[in-house]
């Protein structure tokens, strides 16, 4: 039996497109294998269709060697697949063990017997290298770990093949480091593994094989150690990619933002943002760096008039806008590109071209005193999809329908549409392939040669280092150190992103 | 799409049919003839223009209801209280109607307005409380209904009359009586309110779809952290919209008000006007033309069914279960389409099971 998981000839229609067309997918047992394609391409459909969740028009699956009809992810988990979702599905008040075993909990009469679970938890820990406390409320503990409860979780079910959808997307750079160390321990104890990732740097760093789509379509496998980057990427997007950005040295001028000694709350009414300072020039990208939770939500909020400011100062072209309300931050010169772009950077059920004048509905010529002119809504909507290279049906489909990078895009046509003195871009190539990151670090870096402050925060050391003019240093609440990305690396960065200017704090290399 | 269109017709229709079926199932069970029950349900409904003139006084203030529902939940809310502010707009209506000696030009406007804002006000109070003090709206706005329910039985015995039942019928000219309606369906107590109610519908339909505050309402709705995240006011909007939900809801009291009766007596329990209304606008999908004829729905079977015990003979209880039923049967429509799905799961399951079992 040579392969676990066979994908033959796979298609799968949705109203009006074909999402999967003739996809072949090959895995062998023991191996990590990557699936690469574009945001849209067509890997999260390919994988719902072997997780059960959709059904293929076409096409056959095998699992160990055996013609399967996966109807729903319980079948699927009954052949040993398991997926690691990107958002994680865990209840936050719960301990390790207690979410592990939800669903299937071993009994004692009527009672749950957790601590017979807590010892197999412990156990599957060990075998692995997963370093899971199983008695810690998933709550408590970091991003990293709550990842691995959902491998664990995975593994608790008797997993033998593992689906990791965009697994580092959330990760710090030593997190991700670990994840890898973890997924060679799972293959080198017989599990195979199906990466799906866009980050080429991750595939050459672990893979054995690359599946690579294109727009639906099936492009071919191939071995990783024969390959480049540069092929994997040209075959992803069917052209070259370059994957410095360009730029000219930055020419700031006059002071956009200034902070003054912030201080803001989270929701539990813990200080998250502890007297920070930080300035943005006209013509310059300051990036913000630093490990999720570390108060650049709280600051970014704080910014947009999302959140009150406790104490300090926010000034916009020198006028104070501290604690003044969203709309009124807007009409003074900012555009915000949210971290969330579900949550907080569209209204999904609303269609793209309504979602396009979210903020500006209201204004001419959008809107006369009482009605919308739609008219004026679907022409301007026509134009930032068409600026925007945003790829869908019509003007009328709803949000909801468009792939990530395509709302993404979307998003940003329409914050840099407003022309703002000050765009705020909370992670704006979160979860989008290569081509997409491209294309919009191109626009940020056309905003900042217009003469426009750009404050960038990003999860994504290369992103920093690509884009940013400067580097502003997050730590608990507070610039820790500024840098020019010219002067530092990556591995001083991520020391100062745990907090070793602070309290010379040991960082721990797996 | 075509066919997704097809089947937005089809479904209510054919659950409209097995709720007929499964209403004729329970008349044959206990011994009625069900072709003579639905003759009679048809003909109380429709017969003659008496019959027909007491639909639409029925219908009139369930599309008002319903709509009030219905636009509250637009936002994201929900209005439980509709009964509430039916009562104090009735109150209002009649109130205005008593107590002024107007043109009518001015008196029934001037009534008609009263139960709107009343009713609004109605509704204000727990969109307030919901935004300021983050109450659950569905907690205050039940509780609201039973404050209606008891003031107003105050005010009727103390302030409006002196010890009475029943306030005096209101000045013809905060009447919505209209002659010529009267005549075309005589001895019926039909009135203009229809042609209110029609209107409300189509200002619903408006106001959603069409204006800057509708599509603020809606955006909070579907999505309140975006909405705010884009530079509009959460707080506000839910209270705009608890207001003019219970502004329709209060207008649907002045139909009975100065419609319907023309006078307001004590409430021993509630009108029910403003829990169909529930029904009704999720019937209806929370869409104008969707409560307009939800609320048709609800008038025809309700007057229609009057008239089963007189003509077939079938007793007021089986009536009640057999409208019950057609009711259930359209709105469990959604149900129907998610049981086909799952049939065909359940189908493929156990196909996989098999084809597993044969390969060991």
């Amino acid at each position: 039996m040579e392969y676990v998981i066979e994908m033959l000839d796979i298609r799968k229609e949705f109203p009006g497109i074909v999402a999967n067309d003739q996809i072949n997918l090959q895995v062998k047992k023991g191996e990590i294998h990557a699936l690469l394609g574009e945001n849209g391409a067509g890997k999260s459909t390919l994988m719902n269709v072997l997780f059960g969740i959709y059904q293929p028009e076409k096409g056959n699956i095998r699992v160990q060697g055996q013609d399967v009809h996966i109807t729903s992810p319980n079948i699927a988990n009954e052949l040993g697949i398991g997926m690691v979702h990107q958002h994680f599905m865990l209840v936050d008040t719960f301990t390790v063990t207690e979410n592990i075993v939800l669903g299937s909990e071993p009994t004692k009469g009527l009672k749950v017997n957790i601590s017979e679970a807590e010892k197999e938890v412990q156990k599957i820990s060990d075998q692995y290298g997963l370093r899971v406390d199983p008695k810690a409320l998933v709550r408590d503990i970091s991003v990293g770990m709550q990842q691995r409860v959902e491998i664990l979780k995975m593994l608790y079910r008797q997993a033998e093949i593992l689906i990791l959808d965009e697994p580092t997307a959330v990760l710090t750079p030593q997190e991700i480091d670990e994840l890898m160390q973890i997924m060679k321990s799972l293959v080198n104890e017989g599990k195979s593994i199906i990466l799906i990732t866009h980050k080429l740097s991750e595939i050459m760093q672990v893979a054995d094989r690359c599946t690579v789509i294109r727009r639906g379509k099936g492009i071919g496998t191939v071995n990783v150690d024969q390959t480049t980057t540069n092929e994997l990427a040209s075959m992803m997007v069917g052209r070259d990619v370059s994957f410095k950005t360009e730029k000219d040295q930055a020419n700031p001028k006059d002071l956009v933002l200034d902070i003054k000694d912030l201080i803001v709350k989270d929701n539990r009414d813990v200080d998250m943002v502890r007297g920070l300072s930080l300035n943005v020039r006209q013509g310059e990208i300051v990036g913000i760096a630093g490990v999720d939770g570390n108060g650049q939500s709280e600051l970014i909020e704080a910014i947009t008039g999302l959140r009150k400011v406790e104490a300090g100062e926010i000034l916009l072209n020198n006028e104070s806008i501290t604690n003044f309300k969203p709309r009124d931050i807007y009409e003074k010169g900012l555009s915000h590109i949210p971290q969330d772009r579900h949550k907080y950077g569209l209204v999904l059920d609303y269609p793209i071209a309504e979602n396009m004048v979210l903020q500006t509905y209201y204004q001419k010529p959008f809107s006369s005193k009482w009605a919308l002119n739609f008219k004026e809504i679907y022409n301007y909507a026509k134009k930032i999809i068409k600026e925007y290279d945003v790829r869908t049906p019509s003007e009328s489909t709803l949000a909801r329908s468009l792939s990530g990078g395509n709302q993404q895009k979307a998003i940003i046509g329409r914050e840099i549409d407003r022309s703002p003195d000050l765009l705020i871009a909370a992670q704006p190539t979160r979860g989008l392939d290569v081509g997409a990151i491209e294309f919009i670090h191109k626009k940020l870096i056309e905003e900042r040669d217009k003469g426009r402050g750009v404050l960038l925060i990003s999860f994504e050391l290369d992103e920093i280092f690509n884009l940013s003019d400067r580097i502003a240093v997050i730590y608990e609440g507070k610039i820790v150190a500024e840098v020019k990305p010219d002067e530092t690396n990556h591995d001083e960065l991520g020391l100062l992103m745990a907090g070793s200017n602070e309290e010379k704090a040991e960082v721990k290399h797996p | 799409m075509k066919l997704q269109k097809l089947t937005g017709v089809w479904i209510p229709l054919v659950s409209i049919f097995f709720g007929l079926l499964a209403g004729a199932i329970i008349m044959l069970l206990f011994g009625y003839n069900p072709v003579a029950g639905y003759i009679a349900l048809w003909n109380g409904a429709f017969e003659e223009p008496y019959y027909t003139g007491e639909t639409i006084r029925l219908i009139t203030p369930y599309i008002l209801s319903g709509l009030a529902v219905a636009f509250a939940f637009r936002t994201g809310l929900l209005n439980i209280g509709v009964e509430g502010q039916v009562l104090v707009g009735w109150l209002a209506s009649v109130w205005i109607g008593l107590a002024f000696n107007l043109p009518m030009i001015i008196h029934l406007p001037l009534a008609i307005i009263a139960a709107i804002i009343a009713g609004g006000l109605w509704g204000f109070i727990p969109g307030y409380l919901k935004a300021k003090f983050h109450v659950h709206e569905v907690i205050i706005t039940i509780m609201m209904n039973y404050v209606a329910l008891y003031s107003v039985n105050a005010i009727i015995r103390n302030v409006l009359t002196d010890g009475s039942e029943r306030t005096e019928h209101v000045a013809e000219t905060a009447s919505l009586k209209v002659e010529w309606l009267t005549q075309l369906m005589p001895n019926s107590n039909v009135h203009a309110g229809i042609i209110l109610a029609v209107g409300a519908a189509l200002f619903y339909w408006y106001f959603i779809e069409k204006t800057k505050y509708g599509f603020e309402l809606k955006a909070v709705g579907y999505n309140s952290y975006a909405s705010e995240y884009a530079g509009m006011s959460v707080k506000r909007n839910i209270m705009v919209s608890m207001a003019i939900s219970g502004g329709f809801a209060g207008l649907a009291g002045a139909m009975e008000g100065i419609g319907n009766f023309g006078y307001m007596t004590l409430n021993n329990g509630f009108t029910n006007i403003g829990f169909d209304g529930i029904a009704i606008a999720l019937l209806g999908g929370n869409t104008a033309v969707g409560v307009v004829m939800a609320a048709g729905l609800f008038g025809v079977l309700k007057n229609g069914a009057l008239n089963m015990p007189l003509s077939a003979g079938v007793p007021h209880e089986l009536v009640d279960i057999i409208t019950a039923l057609i009711i259930f049967f359209v709105a469990a429509s959604y149900m129907i389409i998610l049981f086909r799905e799952k049939l065909t799961n359940i189908f493929n399951n156990v196909k996989t099971k098999l084809q597993k079992g044969r390969g060991k």
